[in-house]
């Protein structure tokens, strides 16, 4: 790892390798940008960016909010079908946790909730009314605040769901006190939006956000930027501790920030946010009401407009997606979400409570490639050297690929070493914490660094898996039974 | 091919489950697999994959293998011409090797892929990639004039014993193509070492074939099959400058000469040029790990370095260049300490894996005369400790993070 302090002098470098965080002395100051320089991880080269251009709002008349997007949180529901509910107020909250609510991202009439096997909740469907009313949480100044007073605004306001926590990956715990607060300031996922884009006008939103989390934790809030990060509200927020990530994916991911700046230890808790999600909760503060509308990137390699769209949390993709032009005789893959974490959802699906992106693929599933193991096509993409595409992409660093949903292979016991290692970038050995989760030690996966660990952060190494082993559901099942079990 | 696919879609239902042939459907699969790539989409996490899988790593590894192949089958022609004397050009001395080495690569895989199907069938898997390497590699190995039930038998304990009991593919402790050479050297000794079994006299499908005096084949005079790790055991030559190496008919054998593999030997590991070329695709493939190439010929230098101080016989005195392209040391290094699956699986336990390899091989070479297959045991034995190697590795990162951990809380205090 190498750690390029560009401007601090209260700090000398050698005091930031050995503690990995830093002593400060006062608040309310702003600190310079400090750098680290990721090298591992891959930035998978697809076809279909988004273009930086608006392309209208996207509005439907059902909403529906799906408690499985919410990992950790058992839900209940407060509303019933015929209930009237404006936006902000909560349609469901957590049962371990009533305080954790979920707003309504409308005013309108629950019209269904929908049941999947066991009666577990699949949807909640809000009817929009013409006329949008709020419920008036009132306009704060969080800086002002006792930090209790902060936390009931978030809480009461439904939009809790927004912080996670480490460990485990899942809604933060509202009772406990975390250590620090990440933020990830940008996305390096494949094909990810803008966040310089998104966040266009909504400087002070975000700022406010930043400022009430900073008086969440008694530790410090730190905010992640990339090289290519040029907003301003970004790269001089006030309150956090800046600090810029260079490198392939999973640079973006908060949680190989964590692992940079200051790895989570066993008994500590961290909350982890997006930098786009703490705009809305700044959004709370300025105005007083909760407002989840967000700027939707459309991509991915089927996608003739490329672009963004705004819409509400929620909202019915139908109209978008029945745009797209469908091959003959293939089917296409929607993803809520960018292509390595997102979830899969069909054509009348809805925006998935923390997506930014919908990506939509070919799924493949009629493709029949004929000796595929022995081909030299160009058009086949592997990160590893075994295809000419890693000759190509040296030789032509521009070139774009087009990639389906298949496994392009049989699932297989772990036979190659050192594949994951070369796309997780935090130290940590994969492999072997993998293992450790398949066989539930809980001893092991706990000194292997469970704690430290979303499945997000194994979302490359099972792309590049030459065994084709589902790594992020197991990762998921580990993380959740370990939870059950430790708490 | 869309004939092709159509046909297999017609007789697919046969063999998923209910079908009349279900009972088959790994095999099936297995074919199917080889002539398609299966279109199976993602369920779970990622919604795409990279394009290499098992196979493709796999083929590749065939690949690197095939100069060591083309070269070392020619040279079992080369050799047999030598020992006979005749001389009947080059495409009929290649011809010959190959005719010779045919049958014992058709008998390692139909052996071998016959328990893969098999089990791979009773345990309702698809059938793994594993043995296409495993398969190649086992009469590569061979002395070349091994019988071929030997090969059978050998080639079925190793499957059998050393991966499938285990697991299968990805479970194997040891190395499997080394368990069926290491199984013929200890039930068969006679017949894995001395100077009869690396060089074909016998003729092949009525090629090539030598004078017959009472059923036995007449050679030239003055010929030896010894390999030259085997004219140093047995040589009285004080020091290694008073000693040379010789070929099979008695002419003196130059360092270029083994470099290149005109030696006697098995085929895989004759020609280093040829093992260095699959080498090279292997590195830049990403397939096989250069740290454990390299680290293997770092490990056996280093101990030869110190031997050559303290030489007091001539392969004591053997300076390292000599070792390095002798007795499958080149081969060993680049096909077999790299498996992954028995190599070590952390970065710097491939170092001190590779180094204790070449390190055993070398020792055991030197100072065990009746072992010029030091390389095979040395591989073996450290396929045994790489989770030891590994679990040290591990453990370092484990206490870093309880140390952390600790400083943490005493902070917290």
């Amino acid at each position: 790892m190498k750690i390029e302090l560009l401007c601090f002098p209260e700090i000398k470098e050698s005091d930031f390798l050995n503690k990995n965080s830093f002593q400060f002395k006062q608040k309310q100051v702003i600190y310079m940008a400090s750098r680290i320089k990721i090298k591992k991880g891959l930035d998978i080269p697809l076809m279909g960016e988004p273009q930086e251009r608006f392309l209208g709002e996207v509005k439907s008349d059902l909403l529906k909010i799906c408690p499985e997007d919410f990992t950790g949180v058992t839900p209940k529901l407060s509303v019933k079908v015929g209930d009237e509910v404006k936006a902000g107020e909560a349609l469901m909250y957590d049962r371990n946790h009533p305080s954790v609510k979920v707003a309504s991202p409308v005013s309108g009439i629950v019209t269904a909730i929908e049941r999947g096997e066991k009666r577990r909740i699949l949807n909640i469907t809000v009817e929009r009314k013409d006329e949008n009313e709020f419920v008036d949480y009132g306009v704060k100044n969080a800086l002002s605040m006792q930090p209790e007073e902060v936390k009931e605004s978030i809480l009461n306001a439904g939009l809790w769901f927004f912080i996670k926590q480490r460990p485990y990956d899942v809604v933060a715990n509202p009772d406990k006190d975390p250590r620090d607060i990440f933020v990830t300031g940008f996305s390096s996922a494949p094909l990810a939006p803008s966040y310089d884009f998104i966040l266009k006008d909504q400087e002070k939103d975000l700022q406010a956000g930043l400022d009430a989390l900073s008086k969440l934790t008694k530790g410090k809030v730190y905010l992640s930027v990339s090289p290519k990060t040029k907003s301003d509200a970004l790269r001089n927020a006030k309150n956090v501790v800046v600090t810029e990530f260079e490198g392939p994916h999973p640079a973006g991911n908060v949680g190989v920030q964590i692992n940079h700046i200051a790895p989570v230890n066993s008994g500590e808790v961290v909350w982890t946010l997006n930098a786009l999600d703490v705009a809305v909760i700044g959004r709370l503060f300025n105005t007083g009401k909760v407002d989840l509308t967000r700027l939707v990137a459309l991509v991915g390699s089927e996608v003739t407009k490329k672009g963004y769209y705004k819409m509400l949390i929620g909202t019915s993709l139908n109209e978008v997606l029945k745009t797209i032009p469908k091959p003959d005789d293939s089917r296409l893959r929607y993803i809520s979400g960018d292509p390595l974490t997102g979830r899969k959802i069909d054509e009348n699906d809805v925006l998935r409570a923390y997506s930014s992106q919908i990506t939509v693929i070919p799924e493949g599933n009629n493709t029949h490639e004929f000796f595929g193991w022995a081909t030299l096509s160009p058009t086949k993409y592997s990160a590893g050297a075994t295809y000419l595409s890693s000759l190509i992409s040296k030789l032509n660093p521009n070139k774009r690929y087009r990639i389906d949903a298949r496994l392009k292979g049989g699932r297989r016991a772990i036979i190659m070493s050192n594949e994951y290692d070369q796309v997780f970038p935090m130290n940590i050995y994969p492999e072997f914490l993998l293992k450790s989760i398949i066989a539930f030690d809980i001893d092991k996966m706990i000194h292997l660094g469970i704690f430290e660990v979303a499945p997000e952060d194994f979302a490359l190494c099972e792309f590049v898996d030459t065994s084709k082993l589902e790594i992020q559901r197991i990762v998921r099942t580990g993380l959740d039974m370990l939870r059950k079990e430790v708490e | 091919m869309k004939a092709l696919r159509n046909y297999i879609d017609k007789i697919k239902p046969h063999f998923e489950k209910g079908g009349k042939l279900h009972m088959l459907h790994s095999v099936f699969d297995g074919f199917e697999t080889f002539l398609f790539v299966p279109n199976h989409t993602s369920r779970s996490g990622v919604h795409m994959h990279d394009a290499r899988d098992s196979k493709r790593t796999m083929i590749l590894v065939v690949v690197a293998l095939i100069p060591a192949l083309l070269f070392g089958m020619f040279n079992i022609g080369y050799q047999h011409n030598l020992a006979i004397g005749i001389d009947p050009g080059f495409w009929e001395t290649f011809i010959f090797g190959l005719l010779a080495f045919l049958p014992q690569l058709i008998v390692s895989y139909g052996v071998g892929l016959g328990i893969e199907f098999v089990t791979a069938q009773y345990r309702g898997e698809e059938i793994a990639e594993g043995f296409l390497v495993s398969g190649i590699l086992i009469p590569m190995i061979m002395p070349v004039d091994t019988p071929l039930w030997m090969i059978g038998v050998s080639t079925a304990f190793a499957v059998i014993f050393a991966k499938e009991v285990f697991g299968g593919t990805g479970f194997n402790v040891f190395n499997v193509a080394l368990i069926a050479r290491a199984f013929l050297f200890f039930a068969y000794p006679s017949h894995m070492s001395g100077d009869q079994v690396f060089v074909r006299t016998a003729g092949t499908f009525g090629l090539s074939n030598p004078q017959m005096i009472d059923g036995v084949a007449q050679t030239v005079d003055g010929f030896s099959g010894a390999t030259m790790l085997g004219q140093l055991a047995i040589t009285d030559a004080p020091n290694f400058t008073e000693f040379s190496f010789h070929s099979i008919t008695g002419g003196q054998a130059s360092l270029m000469d083994m470099f290149l593999g005109f030696i006697p030997g098995s085929v895989g590991e004759v020609s280093t040029l040829a093992i260095l070329i699959g080498a090279a695709l292997l590195i830049i493939t990403g397939v096989g790990s250069w740290k454990t190439m390299l680290s293997v010929f770092l490990g056996g230098g280093a101990v030869i370095l110190l031997i050559n101080q303290f030489a007091a016989n001539a392969i004591m005195g053997m300076p390292p260049l000599y070792h390095f392209v002798l007795g499958g040391f080149a081969f060993g290094a680049v096909f077999m300490a790299t498996d992954p699956v028995t190599s070590s699986r952390t970065e710097k336990g491939k170092w001190i894996y590779g180094f204790l390899i070449g390190a055993l091989a070398i020792a055991i070479r030197v100072f065990n005369p009746g072992y010029p297959e030091g390389m095979m045991l040395a591989i073996l034995f450290m396929n045994a400790f790489a989770p030891l190697i590994d679990f040290y590795v591990i453990d370092g990162n484990i206490k870093k993070r309880l140390k952390r951990s600790a400083i943490k809380n005493h902070e917290r205090v």
